[in-house]
């Protein structure tokens, strides 16, 4: 599996996801610079969690437009996958790779603890090693993760099964105690339409070795290796 | 030309930090304070002379970048 992580000022999980993918694939990723254009021969490129120039205006918003974004949405276009997380997801929504928006968390809280997400669906590149309705543990840190979308694109989003990860109860129950930011319908991440764009807020690539205190987001991208390696 | 860009959250999107605003007023004992919303302004400086093309092209840096449409509506006014 060629994958690639982008970097941009401001980026801080970088170096969590490299060591994600390199568990699971046994190959470093390649380390791809904002300013870079070239994104071709890859499998998967990877949007990273961090605070990508500072959010200012609106998380997300300035790396939408940096000259990178012309090479991963031509990515997109050749149908490679592209894997979003925490800011990386801000960043798919301001490009307009992915429906919706994040808006500050409901409790205007910066939140940083573990959370736990069911799998929605189990035939896609990102969940092939994850059963239907298998609830995992997953880290979680972010300022503005409330996932909002317009009655409309959420109808769409659910009846095309484009949500890939809910908030849930240990036990897998949708509630509204276990949605601590506050997203539309327990929306913790989603597809593109050719479910090949995924974008969530929480780490599953901070929770692949035992050393992190467990493997709950190791199938993710066990998955991604099984489905992506040529 | 001056133009100032306000960009505000759409009605019926939470606003939590309005919220946090107007609970902070009715604790400094402001009563009879209804719904706070916060935004944010946008100061730009235009070379253009002409108002009606200065506010047509703030109104599309509003759309492109300054505004997020799916959640944040926004004015334009020239000076």
């Amino acid at each position: 599996m060629k994958a690639a992580i982008v970097v941009f000022p401001g980026i801080n999980r970088e170096r969590d996801m490299a060591i994600a993918l390199e568990t699971c694939s046994g190959q470093k990723p390649r380390m791809v610079w904002h300013k870079e254009t070239d994104l071709s021969g890859l499998d998967l490129v990877v949007i990273p969690g961090g605070f990508s120039y500072g959010d200012y205006l609106r998380c997300g918003a300035m790396a939408a437009q940096s000259p990178v974004m012309g090479a991963i949405r031509a990515h997109a276009a050749r149908g490679g996958h592209i894997l979003g997380v925490c800011n990386g997801f801000q960043i798919l929504t301001e490009a307009g790779l992915l429906p919706g928006a994040l808006l500050r968390n409901a409790g205007l809280r910066f939140l940083s603890m573990d959370c736990h997400l069911r799998v929605e669906r189990a035939d896609t590149a990102f969940t092939g090693h994850y059963q239907t309705g298998a609830v995992f543990r997953s880290p979680m840190a972010h300022g503005d993760g409330n996932y909002f979308a317009d009655d409309g694109t959420l109808d769409r989003l659910e009846g095309e099964n484009r949500v890939a990860f809910r908030y849930v109860t240990p036990a897998g129950e949708t509630t509204a105690a276990a949605n601590r930011n506050g997203s539309a319908r327990n929306i913790a991440g989603i597809y593109s339409e050719n479910l090949r764009v995924l974008g969530l807020m929480p780490h599953p690539e901070d929770l692949v070795d035992p050393l992190m205190g467990g493997t709950d987001g190791k199938p993710l991208f066990d998955g991604l290796v099984a489905a992506l390696a040529a | 030309m001056k133009a100032t860009v306000t960009v505000m959250l759409k009605t019926g999107v939470l606003d939590p930090q309005g919220k946090a605003i107007g609970q902070a007023l009715h604790g400094l004992g402001f009563a009879g304070v209804g719904e706070v919303r916060a935004g944010k302004v946008i100061e730009l400086e235009l070379a253009e002379t002409d108002p009606a093309k200065a506010k047509a092209s703030a109104e599309d840096m509003a759309r492109k970048l300054l505004a997020n449409t799916v959640i944040e509506g926004f004015k334009v006014e020239i000076a």
